[in-house]
């Protein structure tokens, strides 16, 4: 009959109506500054370079010293809106693994060009770039105070872990893994190198000897 | 004593009027009782015009499971005075093409031919502004003149969507308008005046302690659901908002306002909204009369004014919940529907005049009526199939 749907309509948002004053779960709104809800972990917004609290090498403060950024400048490549400007150090500092490495002596992001695109991430080898979820970004200067710098981007590792946990886990048992990897290495090459040692000083001394 | 004491709350306007005006001296008392009741009614509507926007967007919200404006005051009841110093402060543009004396009078003259609607509604008990015996006439009269301000706002813009919006306004009323009289026609034939006042009057009685309202009479029923779909039509409320058809059209014939100009066509159409329903109220339901005889001591205006706003809450429920219609639809729905509905409900509303009383009339006027909508709901309303158009000579 004509008007039938119509008056399941109006039955349908008289019911949202009368419900919504007596049932909390109907409304779902979330008065936001006061209220808030814990951004969820596939969240992301703009990149964030990650350190970790041990120190490696060197001096300075500990978010500058623990960057695990090498410098290597692939993201700075890759970068679709070329946002990053990375300028490599002179000097090299151990890493992690007992590696020499550069490290960026700048590393700035320009998240007012930013695209939130992630690509940085997927291909740093190093896991040292990762997407924040900080979104309340908004400043009065936007040329200077939307360029970010090293040290603004510098997060610490429990940072990572306490946005991404799941994420940061798997990083974290991977670079185990790699440290593990790298002080058997490390270790067979001491032992080996202790062998050939002793063996080259036997062959070293004939020689001297003889010469 | 109550009795008494309630009879004065009923007319306390009336009394406050006359200690007002009797102040002055006797030639001027004529001139300044209507200078009171205007100043009343334009001081009056628009405040209920704030009331009606807070109410609707809080309502809309909870019929959309959200919880609407809530920042302004406290549980947002300061809404409207924040609106309204927004529309005050903000920029008043005027395109340069524009023709800016009409672009400047359409919005006046919608808002002065939407308030000169009020003068002849009964809004209680011996309070009418003017009561005119063609009282009926002159409101369909002054309400069909919305129509130019809307074409003139939608002409003068010289703006595509802002002429489509009136283009599209003009036919929309004018085809309900045609209903908006029939549906009303009706109740002249049973009353046989065209006074507001009178008509009023006509459903003053009781029985068995129930009004004689016309909607509780078949033919009365009917006209009133067809009057309720015609005014929506008229005031261009969802689901017939096409002249606005904010997702085509921008916001049609307003597209071009800004400022004030634009506050002002928001307050006509609430405006119109309530004159319409407080004529829809006047006609079907009893005007300023109680619904059971046990409540007529409750003053007089009381009754209005919540006949008033409970259409007001309809309009606002019925906007949450249909979408809009298309142009053709709108237009079929007018001509082929409501229309030929409106004419047999003449016929049915003589049926029930000739036929004396008696249950027979009752049954007869009905199925008559109820009939008529199942075959014209079925046939009438059934399914187009619109094929891609074919040209002659164009092709």
């Amino acid at each position: 009959m004509l008007g039938e749907g119509i008056l399941k309509g109006l039955a349908e948002t008289a019911k949202n109506f009368f419900g919504s004053y007596f049932f909390a779960e109907r409304l779902t709104t979330v008065e936001y500054p006061e209220e808030r809800i814990a951004p969820i972990e596939a969240a992301r917004v703009f990149p964030f370079l990650v350190y970790d609290v041990e120190n490696r090498d060197g001096g300075g403060p500990e978010w500058e010293a623990g960057l695990r950024c090498v410098a290597c400048q692939i993201c700075e490549k890759e970068c679709p809106p070329k946002c990053i400007y990375i300028e490599k150090s002179k000097d090299k500092k151990l890493d992690y693994l007992g590696k020499a490495q550069y490290y960026p002596a700048k590393f700035d992001i320009d998240i007012s060009v930013c695209m939130s695109c992630q690509i940085c991430v997927e291909v740093c080898p190093f896991e040292a770039i990762k997407m924040d979820t900080a979104f309340e970004l908004s400043t009065t200067d936007r040329f200077g105070d939307l360029l970010l710098d090293r040290e603004q981007l510098a997060k610490p590792n429990e940072h990572y872990h306490k946005i991404h946990p799941t994420e940061a886990a798997a990083v974290d048992a991977h670079r185990a893994e790699e440290k593990m990897k790298a002080d058997a290495k490390a270790k067979s090459a001491a032992e080996a190198a202790a062998a050939k040692g002793e063996t080259g000083k036997m062959e070293v001394k004939p020689a001297g000897a003889g010469a | 004593m109550f009795e008494n004491l309630f009879d004065h709350l009923d007319q306390i306007f009336v009394l406050l009027k006359q200690v007002l005006v009797g102040v002055l001296p006797a030639a001027w008392q004529p001139v300044a009782s209507v200078v009171l009741c205007v100043v009343v009614i334009i001081g009056l509507f628009p405040a209920l015009f704030a009331l009606a926007v807070l109410l609707e967007r809080k309502g809309l919200g909870r019929i959309q499971n959200r919880l609407g404006p809530n920042r302004v005051g406290p549980f947002g009841i300061l809404q409207p005075i924040a609106d309204g110093v927004k529309s005050l402060t903000k920029e008043d543009i005027v395109p340069i093409s524009a023709d800016w004396i009409v672009h400047f009078l359409a919005p006046v003259v919608l808002v002065v031919a939407v308030f000169m609607g009020f003068a002849v509604l009964p809004m209680g008990r011996n309070m009418v502004l003017v009561d005119m015996d063609a009282g009926l006439l002159f409101y369909f009269a002054i309400g069909a003149s919305t129509e130019l301000a809307i074409f003139m706002a939608g002409w003068s813009s010289r703006n595509k969507y802002s002429l489509l919006g009136a283009m599209r306004a003009v036919a929309q009323m004018i085809s309900y308008e045609v209903p908006l009289l029939m549906s009303s026609v009706t109740v002249v034939m049973m009353t046989g005046s065209l006074s507001l006042t009178k008509i009023v009057a006509a459903q003053n009685h009781y029985t068995y302690g129930l009004p004689h309202w016309f909607i509780f009479t078949p033919w009365g029923f009917a006209g009133f659901f067809m009057y309720a779909i015609a005014t929506t039509a008229e005031t261009n409320r969802s689901p017939f908002d096409l002249p606005e058809g904010e997702s085509e059209l921008v916001a049609g014939y307003h597209t071009e306002y800004s400022g004030f100009k634009f506050a002002l066509f928001f307050l006509g159409e609430y405006l119109a909204m309530f004159s319409i329903s407080g004529m829809g109220a006047t006609l079907f339901l009893g005007g300023w009369t109680a619904p059971l005889s046990i409540l007529t001591w409750v003053p007089s205006w009381i009754w209005f004014f919540s006949k008033l706003m409970l259409s007001i809450f309809v309009f606002i429920w019925l906007r949450g919940t249909l979408p809009r219609l298309r142009q053709d639809q709108l237009m079929n729905f007018a001509w082929k529907f409501i229309l030929p509905l409106c004419l047999l409900n003449l016929v049915v509303a003589g049926i029930w005049r000739f036929m004396g009383d008696g249950w027979l009339r009752w049954v007869v006027c009905s199925a008559i009526l109820i009939l008529a909508y199942l075959v014209m709901g079925r046939w009438g309303m059934r399914r187009q199939h619109i094929a891609p158009r074919s040209y002659r000579y164009a092709e």
